[in-house]
This record gives structure tokens, sequence and C-alpha cells, in this order.
């Protein structure tokens, strides 16, 4: 598809930008010194049971889809699996806080907030498969492809928001990035542009306490990444990573804020990463076992779990209901990942450029005239 | 350097297998602890020991000030370590992989390269910036580059890729201690490879910039660098049978290049081939197929041919066997270098 197919690009003149009034006093910007909570405390009694439920069922099946990819990176079915066990809440409650016309501009590691919007987890997990890059259409899901590069994937959040509102739409772009990629300098330009822009895009970073092995004492001497936001001139807001309904709340008034033009909000949510960076990582040479052990008395689905079932909204029936269907999308997601995936080696020069170069037709044509010897003598072998 | 503990076979310079891996960390401790002005700064280079594991050991030996975790930034850490080399350290500081190291770019293009120039001389920066190069070893997207034509573009880097254990103890020994930024490439794929070598008592290597003859051979010059020198290595042994006998130059540095090797080589058997798995268009063989004919013109029985990845961005690890030169490439090309004339 070319610019020009894209639908409205010929009647497009710029909306100009919402009323603002710029903050002169930093207070109402500066996160709470304690991360927000609502599981356990008396604000749980509020909060709606049936999103309570819904949040269940999606940890309990992130979490399954978690265990599975990396049972088939042991397998040789996945190349690689940077896993979010211990960051469901996170994961999912972005998906959810989402409508459909908002764009999510996912890391590496958040394939599972990708399935969570509905993306087909086969389609999700191609990238690391290593079978193509991008395994789906990011316009068509509004899931920018999963970003590797540190960080560089939220000016593109700012940037697309940002064209949003030019064009008078109501979308806002969520995009996440973990603790290390706070100290990449694309990290500040977006935060820095978004605010002056006053772009409707909300930052989750996922503060899961490493960047593969360094932890967060030796990326920041900040009090917590959430402050941050506060020299752009944004608000900072910090939040339990691993509370769903904490999440959700926090991340659903941020995107409230940045759809009536309000402008962007940072949020930390502090999680832990319970895995390794990825499963060909030894976490071993980098951190005691007593620190993941304290981490899973505050899992998120336990700590849910526990405050479903106190309010008696679920019991062991509901529990095995849950657990059945998370075992459904897990069988199913073995089975179409044990199959090779079909492969054309042409690919490989299809979608550099909109036309092809003269240099790259030749090079096709070389490798199909490789593949086709390849064929005849592997032809003539098993004649033999 | 040996120590009260080591055995007599290792004072006496014992020779075991090593990995390439291996060199390099001993490279950077030898390094560290001959001059205190060298410091490792990189992402996970200290307690981790870089996930390579090159430079395993290297914080706890010296401690963290000389071993550095930094933040996840890579234009942080060569502008600091542009910083430190102005005040009179020797940084060498590791990429976690080569297309992590773009943003430090602008530190190296504008910086690093250019600061002795700019200076007329009075302040030159000794930085070695080690990047793990190149493919071949599985990587999703974003872990395989090639970059090698971007830094050997940019005057005042030196670009230095070792293929063999031996160099790369040391090319990276020869690099730290140069007084001028190099870009030191690691190809990923030999990081595992192993040899016989000696960590008490390596071989004395030449300064950077010699290329030098891996097998010597009358038919035709395969010239190469890092993870292509193996390949190029097979393809002269299939070669026999075909009745060429090919010599393979492996040219070490790219920056600075070793004209008189290469043309020498070249001016004896009269055809050539390079082979690199970075991108042809605008790729170093371009560069070297040049030089090659300007100087051997009247030596040569055939064009000057390249093998090399093919214009495209790296493909995902199923599809990379399509794109890495491989030795019935390099056989291909040699067949195309006009051998009907001999006969
Ligand atoms: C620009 C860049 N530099 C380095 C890397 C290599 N790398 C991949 S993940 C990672 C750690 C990232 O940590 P964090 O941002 O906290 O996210 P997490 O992996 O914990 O989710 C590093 C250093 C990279 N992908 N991109």
């Amino acid at each position: 598809m070319t610019v020009q197919e894209l639908p409205g690009a010929a009647a497009y003149r710029p909306t100009p930008p919402p009323a603002w009034k710029p903050l002169t006093d930093p207070a109402p910007l500066l996160p709470d010194p304690e991360p927000y909570r609502v599981l356990g405390t008396d604000a749980a009694a509020h909060a709606d049971p049936e999103l309570l439920l819904r949040l269940y069922g999606e940890l309990v099946r992130g979490r399954r889809y978690n265990t599975q990819a990396t049972a088939l990176t042991r397998q040789g079915r996945l190349a690689v699996y940077p896993s979010s066990t211990g960051q469901e809440a996170c994961e999912v409650a972005a998906a959810l806080v989402l409508e459909e016309r908002d764009w999510l501009f996912p890391s590496y590691r958040d394939t599972l907030a990708a399935v969570a919007r509905g993306l087909d987890p086969v389609d999700a997990l191609t990238l690391l498969r290593g079978d193509r890059h991008t395994g789906y259409d990011p316009r068509e899901h509004r899931i920018a492809p999963l970003c590797t590069p540190l960080a560089t994937q939220l000016p593109h959040a700012v940037g697309l928001a940002h064209a949003a509102r030019l064009k008078g739409d109501d979308v806002v772009a969520l995009a996440m990035v973990g603790d290390g990629g706070t100290s990449e300098g694309d990290f500040h330009e977006a935060l820095n542009f978004a605010a002056v822009w006053r772009a409707p895009v909300v930052f989750l970073v996922q503060n899961n306490g490493f960047a593969i092995s360094v932890p967060l004492a030796k990326q920041t001497a900040a009090p917590s990444l959430a402050h941050k936001a506060v020299g752009y001139g944004m608000p900072g807001r910090l939040v339990d990573g691993n509370d769903a309904v904490a999440v959700h709340q926090v991340l659903g008034e941020a995107v409230a804020r940045a759809r009536r033009g309000g402008g962007p909000t940072l949020v930390e949510a502090v999680t832990y990463r319970m895995e390794a960076h990825t499963n060909a990582d030894d976490a071993t040479r980098y951190r005691g076992d007593s620190e993941v052990e304290a981490w899973r008395q505050h899992d998120p689905i336990l700590l849910l779990e526990r405050d479903l079932t106190g309010r008696g909204l679920l019991d062991e029936e509901r529990i095995g209901t849950v657990r059945e269907a998370a075992e459904r999308m897990a069988a199913g997601l073995r089975e179409q990942m044990n199959a090779d995936p079909v492969l054309d080696p042409m690919d490989l020069f299809t979608h550099v450029y909109e036309q092809q170069t003269g240099q790259l037709r030749e090079q096709a044509a070389r490798l199909r005239d490789e593949l086709e010897a390849e064929h005849d003598e592997s032809g003539a072998e098993e004649r033999r | 350097m040996t120590t009260a503990a080591a055995t007599a076979g290792e004072r006496a310079g014992a020779v075991r297998p090593a990995t390439m891996a291996q060199a390099l960390g001993r490279a950077l401790r030898d390094a560290m602890a001959e001059d205190p002005t060298v410091h490792v700064l990189g992402e996970d280079v200290g307690t981790l020991g870089g996930v390579f594991r090159v430079t395993d050991g290297l914080a706890k030996e010296f401690g963290d000030d000389r071993c550095t975790d930094t933040p996840l930034a890579e234009a942080g850490i060569l502008g600091a370590a542009v910083g430190m080399a102005m005040y009179g350290l020797r940084p060498v500081v590791e990429m976690q992989f080569d297309a992590f190291a773009y943003p430090a770019f602008e530190q190296l293009v504008s910086h690093a390269a250019k600061m002795r120039n700019r200076t007329r001389g009075a302040m030159p920066l000794p930085i070695t910036v080690r990047v793990p190069y190149g493919g071949g070893i599985g990587g999703v997207e974003h872990h395989s580059d090639s970059s090698e034509a971007y830094y050997m573009a940019t005057p005042g880097l030196h670009v230095v890729m070792p293929a063999t254990v031996e160099d790369a103890y040391g090319l990276l020994r020869q690099s730290i201690a140069s007084d001028d930024p190099v870009v030191f490439l690691e190809p990923k794929r030999l990081y595992w490879s192993k040899a016989a070598w000696s960590a008490e008592a390596p071989a004395p290597v030449e300064p950077i910039g010699r290329a030098v003859v891996r097998r010597p051979g009358r038919s035709a010059t395969l010239i190469t660098y890092g993870p292509s020198l193996p390949v190029c290595m097979e393809a002269a042994e299939a070669a026999i049978s075909e009745g060429w006998d090919l010599e393979v130059v492996d040219l070490r540095s790219l920056v600075p290049f070793d004209d008189e090797t290469v043309a020498a080589s070249v001016r004896r058997t009269g055809r050539a081939v390079v082979v690199h798995e970075s991108s042809g268009f605008g790729g170093p063989g371009g560069e070297i197929a040049a030089r090659v004919t300007e100087r051997c013109f009247h030596h040569l029985e055939a064009p000057v041919l390249r093998v090399a990845g093919f214009d495209i961005p790296y493909p995902p690890p199923m599809q990379e066997r399509h794109h890495l030169p491989g030795v019935d490439r390099v056989l291909d090309a040699v067949a195309r270098l006009q051998w009907e004339a001999e006969s």
C-alpha cells in the first residue's frame, strides 16, 4: 500500500491543538512516594466485579501463555523467549485499557500485551520463532511491530499520537518500555516531544528490577522512574505493577486524560521479572533465589485470586473453568507451533522497496537458480 | 602474567584449546593488568561478564571502577568514553550487539573519529569500541547486522576484525594500545571457535593494518576477513578437486588497509574474489575490488568478483542460510573467473 492510498490522505487538513495552560506548580506532577494499590485496600470493595473476573481470566491465560512459550524454546520451536512471567498484570491491563482505535507500541517482552489485545499468539510469536520479523499487519491490529532496539518505539508512539491529533482522530497511543530502556536517549526525547506537543500518549514503564543483569540501582539515581516525568512537564504515576486492578485503573485514567486533550502521562509499574532475561540467560549469575521467592508471595495472580475468593466472587469451580480455558489456549498454541512455518526464500527480496531494484531482481534470480540446483541434486540423491 | 599458583606448564606457556571469547577476555585482562588507565565499560560487562562472557571475571579481579556496568545508553557510554580519554584514560567500551551500537554513532562519528584532527593532534582519543559482529548465530531481528561499511567510511576510525583465536588476542591488545579510536568487530559466530593457544605466552602480533596469507595458492586469491575466513578456507579445500589452488588472504583490518599484501597476492595469482557477509552494494568489497584493480590491472585475467550478503535487511534466522555467503557461492564465483582463456 502506498501512502496516498491511505483513507483520508487527500482531504487532510491539520486540526489546531487543544487549549492548554502550562503548569507552574510541579506538585500535581509528582508521583506518590508509595506505589498505588487497590488489592488488599478498602478501595478493592468498590472495584467492578465483572472487571476483576475479566482481569483474573486474562492473567491466568497470560501466565499459561508465558509458560507455554518458554516450553516451546526447549523444544526448539522458538528461537528465544523473553518471558513476562510475573508481569502479566501490566501486560494485560495495557491491552484492556485501550479502545479498538487506539495503538499499542510493545517491546520484545510484550507479546502477551499484543495477545491480550486479540492478536493471534502464533502471529505475535513469529519474531521469536524466527520466521518473520513481524507476523501481523500493524495497521490492521493497531499494534506497532514488536520493538527490540530499546526505547526506540517511544518517539514513534509520540509521532503517531501527534498525527492522530492533527487529523482530529480520537486516538491514544500506549507505549511500553522497561526500566533499563529509560536510560536511553530516545526515552527522554520521546517524553519531551510528547509533553511539548501534548500528544495523546501514555508511557508505561515496567520496572521489573533488572535490565538483563543490571539492577535498577545502577540504572538510575532518581527516587523513582516516575519522577522523570516531572522535568518534562507531565505527571508521573507510580503503581504496584502486580496489582492488576491498580494498573488497570491508573492506565485507564492516563488514557482518558490523553483522550480529552490533557496530554501525556508516565506510568511506572513496579513489578518483577520472575524468569531470566530470556531462556538463553543465566540469572543465577547476578541474583539470588531469596529475592525471587519473596516476589512469588506478591504474584499478580495470587493477589487477585486471594481478593476474589475472599469476597466470594471466585470458587474452586470457577478457578477450574478459567484454568481449563487457559489450557485449551496453550494446547492450541502448542499444536500450531509444532508445524514448521512455510517459508518462501523469495520473500527476502519482496519487501525491501516498493519497486524491486535491478540489483535485487538479479540477486533473487541467482538465489532461485541456487535453490533449483539444490533441489535437483537432492532429487538425484534420492533416486540413487 | 603468572601467579604463584600457576602450574609449571602454564609458566612455560602451555598450549591448550581456547575459544575466541576466552582469548579476547584474556587480552582485556592483560591490558588492564599492565596499564591502570585501561577501563572497560558497557552493558552487563561487570557482574554478568557480558552477554558473550568476554569480560567474565574482570570486575572481580579489577573492581567495579575498572570494569563498569553502565546505564543502558550507548550514546552515553561512548560519549563518556570520549571524556574519559580526554582526561588521560584508555577506555574499552563494549556495545552489546552491532545493531545496538547505532545510538552511539554520533559520538563515534562526530567526536571519537574527529577529535585528533579537529584539535590538530593535540587530543588523540585512545578508545577501543568492541562490537559483536555479524550473523550466523540464529539471532532474531537486530542481532546480526554487519556494520563495518559505516565505520570504514568514517575517516579517523580504525576498523579491525579478527578471524582466529590468536588474532583475537593480539589484535585486541594492539587496538587497546593504539592512540587512535578503533572499532573492533568480533565475529559472533566465531566466539566459540577453538584453537590451540597459549594464554601465558601468546605469539607476538604485528601492528594493526597487516593482512596475512592464510593459505598460499596459485590459481586465484580469495580476499576476506572475520567470519568469512573459515568459509573461504573450506572453499579452498573444496576447490582442490576442481583443479584450483586458491590463495586466501585474511585482511584482519579494513582500516588501515594493507594494499601491499593484497596486491602482491593478486599479482601472483592474476584473479581475485572478495568475500564478506555484509551487503554487497556499498559494502567493503567495492572498495577492495577498486583498489585491487587500480594496482593490479595488468596482472588480472578476469574482473575482481564479489561474494557478499544480499542487499536486504538481515533476514529472520530461519532464512539466514539463504543470505549468508557460503562455500558454494565462493566456488561459483571462482568458476566465473574466465578460465576459458587458460587453455
Ligand atoms: C539500544 C539497545 N541496546 C541494547 C540492547 C540489548 N538489550 C536487550 S534487552 C536489554 C535489557 C533491557 O532491560 P529493560 O529495559 O529493563 O527491559 P526488560 O528486558 O527487563 O523487559 C538489553 C541491554 C537493545 N536491545 N537495544
